[in-house]
C-alpha cells in the first residue's frame, strides 16, 4: 500500500463526518473503562478490548492508530451508550509528595 | 485496604519541546515505550500560506504526528510525555497540550540555537516550569552551561543541563531535573 497517499478512507468517515464530540471535551489524559459488551462497530469493539483494563484516551488513539479528534468522537457516543466510563485524570496541581514519589520512581528506573 | 490503591489515579503530562530534528523523538524514546500519536487538525490561518494546496482546495485538515510516550511510576500514577510538533504552524495544538502540563523540557543544539527560542519564549508566556537540556551530539560539550544561558537570556532559576538525549541515564537526569524544578516552582507560587 502506497503510505505516502494517505488513507483510503478519510479519517472523520468513521464518525459520520463529525468533527466535535457529543457533551464535554475528553481529555488526552482522561481513562477509559469499558462497561459494555454490544459494541456495534469494529471500531468501538476495539476500544472495549482496549479498555478492559482503565486505558488513557491518548493511549486508545495511539494503539488503534487512528487521529484523536476522530476517538473522541468515537469514546463519546460510546460514553453516551454507556459502553464506556471516562474518568478525568486532569485534577488540582500535584502534590509535593506525588512528585517526590515521581523523582524516585524515575531515579529506580 | 491499602490507602495507595484506594487514591484516584495520578496522570502527570511532561512535554518535549524544541526545534526539528533536535532528539525530541530520541529523549521519549530512550526514557519510555514511544508510540506515534496522530492527531487531525484544521489548517491554521499561518499554513495555508505555507502549504501548496494548489488543485487541493477541498483540504481543510492535516494529519499531525506527535511522540507520546507513558512511564509508570506505579500503578496508578503514570507520567505522559508529549513530543511537541516541531512546526511552528502546529502551535495552535500546544494550548491543549501543555494544559495542566507540570513542565517541559526545551532541547536545545548549540549548533542551530534560534530553534528553540520560540519554544522558551511560549513556556516563559505561559508561566510552565521548564528546564533547557542541550543535547550534545558528539558527546562532547561544545558550549558550556553559562554559555547557553546567556545566549538563550534565560531567568537565573531555570536549569540548563547537558545531555545525550541517546542515553537512558541522560534522559534519567533531564527528566529528573525538570520535576526537581516543577517541585521547587510549586512550593515557592502564591
Amino acid at each position: 500500500m502506497d503510505d505516502e497517499a494517505g488513507p483510503i478512507v478519510r479519517p472523520y468517515a468513521l464518525t459520520k463526518g463529525r468533527t466535535r464530540p457529543s457533551g464535554a471535551m475528553l481529555d488526552l489524559l482522561a481513562l477509559v473503562t469499558a462497561t459494555g459488551e454490544a459494541a456495534g462497530s469494529p471500531e468501538q469493539e476495539a476500544i472495549l478490548r482496549l479498555a478492559r483494563s482503565p486505558i488513557s484516551v491518548a493511549d486508545v488513539a495511539a494503539d488503534l492508530d487512528l487521529p484523536v479528534g476522530v476517538v473522541r468522537v468515537l469514546l463519546a457516543d460510546m460514553r453516551d451508550q454507556g459502553l464506556i466510563s471516562v474518568t478525568s485524570q486532569a485534577g488540582p496541581r500535584p502534590s509535593e509528595r506525588v512528585l517526590k514519589e515521581v523523582i524516585n520512581g524515575l531515579r529506580a528506573l | 485496604m491499602d490507602s495507595a490503591l484506594s487514591e484516584d489515579p495520578v496522570a502527570l503530562k511532561i512535554l518535549i519541546a524544541g526545534g526539528f530534528g533536535v532528539g525530541k523523538t530520541t529523549l521519549v524514546g530512550s526514557i519510555s515505550e514511544i508510540k506515534p500519536l496522530k492527531t487531525e487538525e484544521i489548517l491554521s490561518d499561518r499554513g495555508i500560506g505555507v502549504d501548496d494546496l494548489d488543485g487541493v482546495e477541498g483540504k481543510t485538515t492535516t494529519t499531525v504526528a506527535m511522540d507520546f510516550g507513558r512511564i509508570t511510576i506505579r500503578e496508578g500514577l503514570v507520567v505522559y510525555l508529549f513530543g511537541t510538533p516541531g512546526q511552528e504552524r502546529f502551535w495552535f495544538m500546544w494550548d491543549e497540550l501543555s494544559y495542566g502540563a507540570l513542565g517541559a523540557v526545551v532541547i536545545a543544539d548549540t549548533r542551530r540555537l534560534t530553534d528553540c527560542f520560540p519554544s522558551i519564549d511560549y513556556f516563559e508566556q505561559r508561566g510552565t516550569p521548564f528546564v533547557v537540556a542541550v543535547n550534545c551530539f558528539d558527546g562532547e560539550a561544545s558550549h558550556s552551561v553559562e554559555d547557553v544561558k546567556i545566549a538563550l537570556d534565560l531567568e537565573d532559576h531555570v536549569p540548563v543541563l547537558l545531555c545525550d538525549v541517546r542515553k537512558r541515564s541522560s534522559a534519567k537526569e533531564v527528566m529528573i531535573a525538570l520535576v526537581e524544578h516543577s517541585l521547587r516552582t510549586l512550593a515557592t507560587a502564591p
